[in-house]
């Protein structure tokens, strides 16, 4: 068994997800099926390896990547938009529950 | 399926020019296939009729004035339900934005409209992408216009049903691990996943951003290449967009290929593929060979563990870009005493059961402790699979593959086992790991009638050879089955 109901459980907090019963036991099951599948990358010699970090062909050339451009102010005016959107939002805040209590 | 007139990019030019229709009748028509087939497809969620006939009288004027017309001049064209669209409903098949109305325009939906398409609206997929047969929509499977009992491919499967049934000439859709190939081939029609960083990403809501793209479907390859042609190109917005040039895809895929070196990988056609698909691949290549081609034999050692290194790396990147889907600035808010509480039943109500999975298997690979083990043991052998590509085109042009080892399946068969749906994705995850561009382009049809698809896959930004092959091997095999 690669994953238990409490390792589960833990991931679930991680990343802020309720599960009911039902799908704790539920993706034990999957998760286990599939860790079990990915184990077979074990197999392969990476110790020369580089990992990839970036996927944009080099063939692009470093020209044709300008990741930075000028520090250039611009408007944007889509503030009131966004504001309008939002589940509760007093302007210019997000209104949620009270985080910190005394 | 009905007998609706199959409408190309060069009809509708040639109509408007002649005046024989508006551009307003035109998007009227269109409307009017929806009303008509989509109860049965579920192939659009959301229509902006608005939108659509305020571009359209837009295109009229132009045409009572005697302008030039702009190359998508007055084509009915769907959008998938990932890419932002100002005002119009944007729900990525979630409950979670259920309710959610872009600020602004993805980059791709504002140059198709520049170059004069009507939006009709927006089209299902699986929630935020996820999945191959588009049964994780939150608003119900798409159904496959050639057998409605059967899956559309997925993700982008209600963008294939609705240009496959003639409900728009041409869509967008997304590819992160097959998701416009796939359907495509299930649906038996051409769709491009172009290089990585051909096509400006801004506004399209992120899944899993080493490996997402946008790129056409349409009725026929000219018309996927007319689309690439308006929408390929860097964008100030999208850092990670290439600032290399676009040829005119259009008079590129007129090119004869005579003299060009097909690869053929064996790894793809070993275990595990239906044989009615792996006979039409090879009748395929056959005819490739007819028209001058020359077939070179390949290994491609690693193929066989792109599903794992796909699967590592796409959840991982999913649980990261997912994080924002909170209830605290756009979407649905379940209340909760904590703000903890709060995110925590946001996500529980509006995520649906595959969105779930692989937030917790990409939480897991990306926890403390087992990162190394997975996600950078992932990144390497990721490596290994782009190698085998850098290595196959030193001796091919292009690589000729199935599409998918089987065709539509039905609805329901594999929605119990998540690992047979990954499986399922093994010859096109290996190209969206390297960063390549590949084509599905319609090769035949088993002998339950349904669609077959081969794909074609060329070096990183040559597009215009994967489409050069793909329309010769269109036009070559006539539009039989």
């Amino acid at each position: 068994m690669k994953i238990s109901r409490e390792e589960v459980l833990r991931i679930a907090e991680l990343a802020h997800l309720g599960l009911s019963p039902e799908e704790v036991d539920t993706y034990r099951g999957q998760l286990d099926g599939i860790l079990n599948y990915i184990d077979k990358l074990k197999k392969i010699d990476i110790s020369n390896i580089e990992p990839m970090a970036q996927v944009l062909h080099p063939s692009a050339g470093s020209d044709a990547h300008p990741e930075l451009r000028g520090d250039t102010p611009r408007p944007c005016d889509i503030a009131d938009a966004v504001l309008a959107a939002a589940p509760d939002a007093e302007k210019p805040f997000f209104r949620v529950p009270k985080v910190i209590t005394r | 399926m009905s007998a609706a007139t199959a409408w190309t990019v060069a009809d509708v030019r040639a109509a408007l020019l002649a005046k024989k229709i508006s551009a307003r009748e035109l998007a009227a028509e269109f409307y009017g296939r929806i009303e008509r087939r989509n109860p049965e497809l579920n192939a659009f969620l959301t229509l902006s009729p608005e939108r659509a006939y305020t571009q359209a009288d837009r295109i009229d004027a132009s045409v009572a004035r005697g302008d030039d017309l702009p190359p998508l001049a007055g084509v009915p064209m769907a959008i998938k339900d990932v890419i932002s669209t100002r005002g119009v409903r944007t729900t990525c098949a979630s409950k979670i934005l259920e309710n959610y109305v872009p600020a602004y325009d993805a980059t791709v939906v504002e140059r198709l409209e520049r170059a004069g398409a009507v939006l009709l609206g927006k089209t299902n997929c699986d929630e935020f992408a996820m999945g191959g047969s588009n049964e994780n929509s939150a608003y119900g499977p798409v159904h496959n216009p050639a057998a409605l009992d059967h899956v559309p491919g997925g993700s982008s499967g209600g963008s294939a049903a609705a240009v496959a049934a003639g409900l728009a000439v041409a869509a967008l859709g997304t590819d992160t691990g097959g998701s416009i190939r796939q359907p495509c081939s299930f649906c038996g029609i051409p769709g491009l996943m172009p290089t990585y960083g051909r096509i400006s990403r801004y506004g399209l809501v992120a899944f899993a951003s080493s490996l997402d793209k946008i790129g056409p479907l349409a009725g026929n390859v000219a018309d996927a290449a007319t689309v690439m042609s308006v929408i390929a190109g860097h964008d100030e917005n999208d850092s990670t967009s290439a600032a290399v040039d676009v040829p005119d895809y259009s008079s590129e895929t007129q090119k004869p290929i005579q003299g060009l070196r097909i690869g053929i990988p064996e790894d793809y056609f070993a275990e595990g593929i239906d044989p009615e698909v792996k006979e039409k691949v090879q009748s395929g290549i056959a005819l490739l060979e007819r028209l001058g081609c020359k077939r070179i034999p390949l290994q491609m050692p690693h193929t066989d563990y792109a599903i794992a290194v796909y699967y590592i790396i796409a959840t991982a990147e999913a649980s990261s870009n997912l994080a924002r889907y909170d209830g605290v600035r756009y979407g649905l808010r379940v209340p909760g005493g904590t703000l903890t509480e709060m995110y925590r039943n946001t996500r529980e109500r509006g995520f649906g059961a595959e969105v779930k999975r692989r937030i917790m298997l990409g939480t897991y690979v990306l926890s403390s402790g087992y990162y190394d083990a997975y996600y950078l043991r992932a990144q390497s052998v990721r490596t290994l699979v782009a190698r085998d590509f850098t290595d196959a085109f030193k001796k091919a042009d292009v690589i000729v593959t199935p599409t998918a080892p089987t065709a539509a399946f039905a609805l329901g068969e594999k929605t119990a086992d998540p690992l047979q749906m990954y499986l399922a994705d093994i010859y096109t995850v290996t190209g969206s790991l390297a960063g390549v561009p590949g084509i599905s382009v319609p090769c035949g049809k088993n002998k339950a009638g349904l669609p077959i698809g081969m794909q074609i896959f060329g070096p990183h930004f040559a597009e215009n050879r994967v489409l050069q092959v793909a329309r010769a091997f269109e036009e070559a095999r006539g539009s039989g089955s």
